[in-house]
């Protein structure tokens, strides 16, 4: 018996390729294309009265430029809005190219094309663009305020309201023993992949067709977006997403103006056109995320028991909405986490601000969720006198009540509806992981030596594997060769490999000769895209399915030639054998071969299937009425809703008395993701996502100035832990499989970086005695809390100020 | 004599070794030295992810010292050594970091795992018996946004057994 590859931490199939130089990344390809630059925005807010390219025209190397008015059709048109919504009441996308306004720093308003990206940009330097200027909207307060607008059309900022309610909040808070409220932020920041977004595009004249490549997270959506925009038939257009370094959200997003203009110009030209964002670009052309302010009442009993949450928010859209209001939505629902909470309002408002748009970065949303939860938890809890994990306990839906049904809608327009989880045992596994009920004897010494330190925890329940469908095709040739095709795309995740093992375990082939493509629309058309943490969940069932096709076939076809009962055949190392008669047996490639009838052999193998070898039957067609020829399956899958994962983070971290630096001295993790197809590369997504989380918490943000400019965009300045500040992950895996589908798996993409903002302010908090409200948190701002704890501006927590 | 010229730009002739091996093209005085590696060699091994010196992804080895590709010019190389992720090993014959990577899944989108294996190598060749600590900061000059850099430090440590072996059975 083969050995059993789901489950097993094969390594990867990519990596000889990908450490030898042999990837093959946007800015790999088309060395001979022409380049694109883009004169961008240098004002968050602006008319533009006059665009003068005069000086740019006799820079050599160039071939053209482009404003808005030159724009042709649909190319000229709005962005699409990709995700409509009823409570997103004033939606605004963009254009390809800036019309009249300008609404964020590094908004595109002309492109250029030269023979390289130097030219491009000595010509972009040569173009002067005159405005005038607007009053900027940049934060969520200013925004609010809605002194200025940043759509005049747009009143009070508001691009989306919307509420949500379960129970009667207004009577079970009246009704509560003991209230709290809290007031909570947390800043801006972005996915910053190491590879930025680029579109390559080819136009073969001759054949009237348009190849696009593109660094993106959805090949099917870039290729439906540009066909429409340049109003070429589906058939007429193909993308590819190469290998992608990293996309963490920021590349769902699509069309970007960039995959719209680099089609339209290389079709224009009759010449391959390419673009590379550089990284000033990604900072402030892309996305960000994450920025909201919110405010927490919660009523409660003496026992810690929730029995009233209503929660009001304002998330910072920026400056269009093209992804509609996802991610807030994910807010307002994933918040809850693993707490069921006897009655629940949330209200929130989506607000436009002169910044760059926001659409979902790894977490969607649920970081803030979890971040408002967890600081209610953790509140409740010194209110009470309580201990922090006994509260959260206390209000956990238990195993026995699953499926828990939270009353509201998701991001997928589909109930809320948890499918598996134990979060008691999860809780459990992470008390004994962090040494939850020794740490006061752990601070006792700290204390003793001069150390300040404190424990942090965070719970989360993450939505992952939404629909609408993924799909898989696979093939296999007469060398026993197994293609497989799925449409969603790669960034890292490993899909060659773990798709590679659900399929060798499904047919019974060996692993090395299993080749998977992703992201590209010749070889899968219909698909939906990376993201939410679907790709196992969504392709990998579909795969299964797919391979469970392709081996009825494989076992009909060989039935038949073996003369033996379909049932009693078996395929072990890609050899379909009669069990027990190891003598009856053929490779799986020679069903292949049987599975369609030739006229002509083109190799010794192929001759079997020729028309004058072997008997047939002269009554029936060579291919039966039901059948097609070829050893191929195809095959869909469609949840009738998310699928959720869980996890529970703990953090031990110091604090320094004097400097105020922040130390994550031990972070430990359980991971709940169903079943795992391969658990080195779950671990390896955990680890990756915990790192972004500590980066959220402790060092990255947006620093915007009151004008809307980005003052920090460049790696100097925006942070990313480097090895030396992401600490040592400590992580150990719950495994309770999704009923939901074939395989049992739950998504874990985003799961590491969910909780961390949370588990990190409820850590210093515990550290310094006083609350965390706002992260993420820097040193001097930690600092500068002491400073207002002592003028006693700022509270002690109560089990502070009772120990003495 | 007559130059040679590309639009506005003195081609300049730059003669370097990339690999081991003899390479020439003529480029204008402010071709980046990882433009010049990527577009006119086509040895794109080498990533570019900031283009300001921060994230290492472009680090290559100039007589055997880790540089960053993205802050040089290719003229400043010229007669120099220069050694690339393509020239630390093959697929069929993969150099020790190489290997370590594949082995210890220090890697997931790949764009910046170029640049540590130049920076590793260059590190072992000086310091063959790292600790955990000193393995984590021979990384910390490079960025990566996957893998949290718990199994790259795993990594340089595999690397170090991978080479010393190695050393040991040429003996």
């Amino acid at each position: 018996m083969t050995t059993k590859l789901f489950g097993a931490p094969v390594q990867r199939r990519e990596d000889p390729r990908l450490v030898t130089g042999g990837g093959r990344y946007l800015d790999d390809l088309g060395h001979t294309a022409y380049e694109a630059a883009f004169v961008r925005s240098p004002h968050a807010h602006a008319r533009i009265t006059d665009i003068d390219v005069r000086d740019a025209l006799d820079t050599p190397g160039l071939i053209g430029i482009w404003t808005h008015e030159d724009l042709e059709g649909q190319v000229g048109e709005c962005l699409p809005l990709l995700i409509p919504h009823p409570a997103l009441t004033a939606p605004r996308t963009g254009y390809a190219l800036a019309k009249d306004t300008v609404n964020h720093v590094g908004e595109a308003i002309v492109l250029v094309v030269a023979e390289d990206r130097y030219a491009a940009e000595d010509a972009v330097a040569r173009i002067r663009v005159d405005y005038d200027f607007l009053p900027a909207v940049v934060g969520l307060e200013t925004a609010r305020a809605a002194t200025d607008l940043v759509h005049v059309d747009a009143p009070g900022n508001v691009s989306a309201h919307m509420v949500q309610e379960v129970g009667d909040v207004d009577a079970a808070m009246g009704g509560a023993p003991r209230r709290l409220k809290l007031d909570l932020s947390i800043e801006r920041s972005a996915c910053t992949p190491m590879e930025g977004k680029g579109v390559y595009a080819v136009w073969d004249s001759d054949a009237e067709r348009l190849t696009i490549w593109s660094s993106t997270q959805t090949s099917t959506g870039v290729r439906a977006a540009v066909a429409a925009r340049l109003g070429l038939p589906l058939a007429k257009v193909d993308c590819i997403a190469p290998d992608v370094g990293g996309g963490f959200g920021v590349k769902i997003m699509h069309p970007w103006p960039e995959e719209v203009l680099i089609p339209w110009a290389a079709r224009l030209l009759g010449h391959p056109v390419k673009w590379t964002e550089d990284r000033r670009e990604h900072f402030i052309s892309s996305a960000h995320e994450r920025g909201q302010l919110q405010e927490v009442e919660v009523g409660f009993d003496d026992e810690g028991r929730i029995l009233a949450l209503d929660v009001k928010f304002w998330h910072d859209n920026g400056a269009y909405t093209p992804y509609g209001i996802i991610v807030p939505i994910i807010t307002s629902t994933q918040l809850l986490g693993p707490y069921k909470p006897g009655t629940y309002r949330v209200e929130f408002w989506s607000l436009y601000t002169n910044t760059v748009l926001v659409t979902p970065y790894r977490g969607a949303g649920r970081p803030q969720g979890c971040f408002a939860m967890e600081r209610t938890m953790d509140a409740i809890a010194d209110e009470l006198g309580l201990d922090r994990a006994e509260v959260r306990s206390r209000n956990f839906i238990l195993p026995e009540e699953m499926p828990y049904d939270h009353g509201l809608m998701f991001q997928d327009g589909r109930p809320l509806k948890y499918d598996s989880g134990d979060f008691p045992a999860s809780l459990a596994k992470l008390k004994a992981l962090v040494g939850w009920d020794d740490f006061a004897d752990y601070r006792a010494r700290a204390e003793a030596e001069g150390r300040t330190v404190g424990l942090g925890i965070g719970c989360y329940v993450e939505g992952t594997g939404v629909g609408p469908y993924e799909g898989a095709h696979i093939v296999i040739e007469t060398s026993g060769r197994v293609n497989v095709a799925t449409g969603l795309t790669t960034q890292g995740q490993g899909h060659q490999t773990a798709f590679a093992q659900i399929v060798a375990d499904e047919l019974g082939v060996p692993l090395e000769s299993v080749y998977v493509t992703t992201g590209d629309t010749r070889r899968m058309p219909y698909a939906v895209g990376t993201f939410a943490s679907r790709a196992a969940v969504m392709s990998g069932n579909a795969i299964a399915l797919a391979a469970r096709a392709v081996r009825a076939k494989a076992i009909k076809i060989a039935a038949e030639a073996l003369e033996a009962a379909e049932e009693d055949l078996e395929i072990v190392d890609g050899i379909i054998s009669v069990k027990g008669m190891p003598d009856a047996r053929m490779p799986i490639g020679t069903t292949a071969v049987l599975s369609n009838p030739l006229r002509y052999a083109f190799d010794e193998a192929a001759k079997a299937a020729t028309q004058f070898a072997g008997t047939f039957d002269p009554d029936k067609p060579p291919v039966a009425d039901d059948e097609e020829p070829g050893l191929e399956g195809k095959d869909f899958y469609s949840p009738t809703q998310a699928t959720f994962a869980n996890g529970m983070h703990a953090a031990i971290v110091e604090t320094d008395p004097v400097t105020a630096e922040i130390r994550i001295l031990r972070y430990c993790v359980i991971h709940d993701c169903g079943t795992m197809v391969n658990p080195m590369i779950v671990e390896g997504q955990v680890h990756g996502g915990v790192a972004q989380g500590v980066g959220g918490a402790l060092y990255e943000r947006m620093v915007y100035d009151e004008s809307g400019q980005l003052l920090n965009a460049s790696f100097m300045d925006f942070l990313i832990p480097y090895a030396t500040e992401v600490p040592h992950v400590e992580a150990d895996h719950l495994e309770t499989p999704s009923p939901l589908n074939p395989l049992g798996i739950k998504g874990a993409g985003e799961a590491g970086c969910i909780p961390v903002t949370a588990v990190i302010a409820s850590a210093i908090e515990d550290a310094e005695g006083f609350p965390i409200t706002a992260m993420p948190i820097s040193p001097v701002e930690l600092w500068e809390l002491r400073q207002r704890h002592e003028r006693g501006e700022l509270p002690s927590l109560r089990r502070r100020a009772t120990a003495g | 004599m007559t130059e040679t010229t590309y639009g506005a730009d003195v081609l300049i002739p730059v003669q370097v070794t990339v690999n081991g091996v003899g390479c020439s093209a003529s480029v204008p005085a402010r071709r980046l030295l990882s433009d010049f590696l990527r577009h006119d060699l086509r040895l794109t091994g080498t990533h570019v992810g900031c283009e300001h010196g921060v994230c290492g992804a472009c680090t290559v080895l100039l007589d055997g010292r880790p540089v960053r590709s993205c802050l040089m010019f290719a003229v400043q190389a010229i007669g120099r050594d220069l050694t690339t992720v393509e020239g630390c090993g093959t697929i069929d014959a993969m150099g020790p970091v190489q290997q370590a990577f594949t082995e210890c899944h220090g890697l997931q989108c790949g764009f910046c795992t170029p640049g540590f294996i130049t920076t590793i190598t260059a590190y072992l060749a000086e310091n063959p018996t790292p600790s955990e600590e000193e393995a984590r900061e021979a990384v910390s000059g490079n960025l990566c946004r996957c893998t949290g850099y718990q199994n790259i430090v795993t990594s340089v440590l595999r690397a170090a057994e991978i080479m010393n072996r190695r050393a040991e059975e040429q003996r």
